[in-house]
């Protein structure tokens, strides 16, 4: 049986941690900010085209997970999977120009930003249907153990897409079956514009682990470490064979539904709120400060390194030839 | 040659790729423990175990997304769906994930999955346990889409689909589980896409797929006795649709007939009259007809479900009519 779910608290001391570790939590966290705001003041100068949706606000979850992967590690993400996809170790350059439209995208063009996929490093896809993914990363985890594999899947999704069907068809086999998967929910408090208390049953989406025999752990998902140390201990249980767990990080989402969402159902001063007092990299410089385990030089250097990174992935994008109109037929069979 | 039903030959095309390709494996409702409601399984998990052939929660959703999911991570899952009329509780896995995953990420990775869909009327099962839905999946790429009409082609399409490494559809009537048929003992392949012309003729081309072929070769023998020689080709395969052997079978008749037991509005044979008529018009002596099921869900009562059906004397009847 599986009680109420457990809450997890902040390491009270990061002094023993591996500076490596340390500068990789920032670096992630800040290439996918970066990458972020980028997107966002490309989309609304008109350079990129279609929907997209933006992750800022909750680095630390997707960073904190992911650090806890492996490269053959699966993941399977949403319409909000830039970050993901970055933390889990996609080449820049690629994944920017597939967000523009481009041939030498991940997708030749053909996906864009809700439809990133690189499954070279195990991302299994993006999803543009909220609550499209859970179903799939349960039959990638079924694989991985009928191939005798110790991979591990993580499903990402968010309290909106909690309470959609497949969620719970998704949660029932793979408790059923005993698989490797961690379902992972990012509670940004919006369930695209509504307030997702007004439509959920529950104000804890861990709570539903319950139902389905299996544990659930609620995080600060705004604290990277706290991410990273309750989300490794849950991993390294699911690579053993303890069968899935739910981990609900509770976070906030800072930008709108989508770029160029009026936000009629919030006020700016919410935002900024929120901003100011919870913002996750905001939170982990005054962390490593106050314990004296990295330096301002240190931070700085990295925001350096990552703004070079994405800027170059932005020209890449930029410069990158359209797809020919004669590819539209290409990789409709195999 | 020896003779077994369409049960047996699909349980011969699963046993064989499932020996051959350990990646292989099947799971759906009642499959296992059962042996399939209709017997389409049974003793596999005998031999194979119960993980590669698995009973799965009722839950359509999960079975069709999950089959995706061990697709894109290395195994060719073969998904049974129970009753084709149930697809609609998995339609997003099938036409928005399963069908759009190796074009929309640019080819990255292959979705080798095959739905077995058992459709069609039998025993007065009514209006969700009957229909014919395969026209649905010709309107959405990405899928393939396989009808057979007897135990042999049934055979070879199965081991062709599991095969492929596109998603495919597998629609087998379930009146013809039962149905006998001469199935050759050595290995074969039957290809998909390629339609067959399964009885010659000189006066009109008669398409026709899955049970309600055999319903077109018995009206053409009645309209033979009259004097009407029909030339009956079995699509075997909807998606993607045979054009050219019914562009040359119609060119030499003259005429065309679609017939399918699913809801003519919206169906297969408009599709294929569509195509005759953008391509082939010329070639035609008489206007195109299409017979197919009343526009009404599938009825109950024995009488209803009889004028609802398709029988050889409503398809020679319709032929009659093009002389």
């Amino acid at each position: 049986m599986c009680a109420k779910p457990v809450r997890k608290k902040s390491p009270t001391s990061i002094r023993n941690y591996d500076k490596d570790l340390l500068k990789s939590f920032y670096e992630t966290m800040m290439k996918i900010r970066y990458f972020e705001q980028n997107i966002q003041e490309k989309f609304l100068a008109g350079e990129i085209p279609g929907f997209v949706h933006v992750y800022i606000g909750e680095e630390a979850t997707g960073t904190g997970i992911m650090t806890n992967l492996r490269s053959d590690d699966y993941i399977q993400t949403t319409h909000r999977g830039h970050g993901h996809t970055i933390a889990k170790g996609a080449e820049l350059k690629r994944m920017m120009a597939e967000i523009y439209g481009k041939k030498p995208g991940f997708c030749k063009g053909k996906g864009g930003s809700m439809h990133i996929a690189d499954f070279s490093v195990g991302m299994l896809g993006a999803n543009g249907v909220v609550g499209g993914g859970y179903t799939l990363a349960t039959g990638a985890a079924l694989a991985t153990r009928m191939l005798g594999k110790d991979q591990v899947t993580v499903v990402f999704f968010g309290d909106g897409a909690s309470n959609r069907g497949t969620f719970h068809e998704a949660a029932n086999m793979a408790a059923a079956w005993d698989l490797p998967i961690l379902f992972v929910c990012e509670n940004n408090q919006w369930a695209s514009t509504t307030p997702y208390r007004t439509t959920t049953s529950v104000e804890d989406i861990a709570d539903r682990a319950q139902g389905y025999g299996m544990p659930g752990v609620i995080v600060d998902g705004n604290d990277v470490f706290a991410v990273y140390e309750t989300a490794r201990k849950l991993i390294e249980d699911i690579r053993k064979g303890s069968g899935p767990a739910l981990l609900e990080c509770k976070t906030y989402r800072i930008g709108g539904h989508f770029v160029g969402d009026p936000e009629m159902y919030r006020t700016k001063e919410e935002v900024q709120k929120v901003f100011k007092e919870n913002d996750p990299i905001s939170r982990f410089e005054e962390r490593v400060l106050d314990e004296k385990v990295m330096t301002r030089e240190e931070l700085d250097q990295i925001k350096e390194k990552v703004l070079k990174e994405v800027d170059e992935a932005v020209e890449f994008a930029r410069q990158a030839p359209e797809p020919d109109p004669s590819e539209l037929y290409q990789d409709l069979y195999v | 040659m020896r003779e077994i039903t369409f049960s047996q030959a699909t349980l011969e095309a699963m046993d064989e790729e499932m020996s051959r390709d350990e990646t292989v494996f099947v799971m759906g409702e009642d499959i296992a423990r059962q042996g399939g409601i209709f017997g389409q399984f049974k003793g596999l998990p005998q031999k194979f175990g119960f993980d590669r052939v698995k009973d799965t929660p009722i839950t359509e959703t999960a079975i069709v997304g999950a089959g995706v999911g061990a697709a894109l991570a290395g195994m060719r899952p073969v998904v049974d769906m129970h009753f084709a009329d149930f697809m609609g509780v998995c339609m997003d896995e099938i036409f928005n994930q399963m069908a759009k995953i190796h074009y929309m990420f640019g080819g990255q990775k292959t979705v080798p999955v095959v739905l077995r869909a058992p459709d069609g009327l039998i025993n007065q099962a009514a209006a969700q346990h009957s229909q014919s839905l395969e026209a649905w999946f010709m309107h959405v790429p990405g899928l393939k889409v396989v009808i057979p009409s007897n135990p042999a082609d049934a055979k070879g399409l199965l081991k062709s689909a599991i095969r492929d490494d596109n998603p495919v559809l597998f629609f087998e009537h379930k009146a013809l589980f039962r149905m006998s048929g001469p199935v050759p003992e050595e290995e074969y392949l039957t290809p998909i896409g390629k339609a067959k012309v399964v009885r010659e003729g000189k006066d009109v081309t008669l398409v026709s797929y899955s049970l309600c072929f055999n319903t077109c070769l018995k009206a053409a023998e009645m309209l033979d006795k009259e004097g009407i020689s029909v030339e009956c080709v079995d699509l075997r395969t909807i998606s993607p649709i045979d054009k050219n052997t019914i562009l040359e079978s119609v060119a030499k008749t003259t005429r065309l007939a679609v017939v399918h037991e699913a809801v003519k509005q919206g169906g297969v044979g408009a599709e294929i009259s569509a195509i005759v008529a953008e391509e082939a018009i010329d070639y035609l002596d008489a206007p195109i007809v299409r017979v197919g099921a009343p526009f009404t869900p599938v009825p109950f009562a024995k009488p209803l479900e009889q004028a609802y059906r398709i029988t050889p004397e409503k398809v020679a009847d319709a032929i009659r009519k093009m002389f």
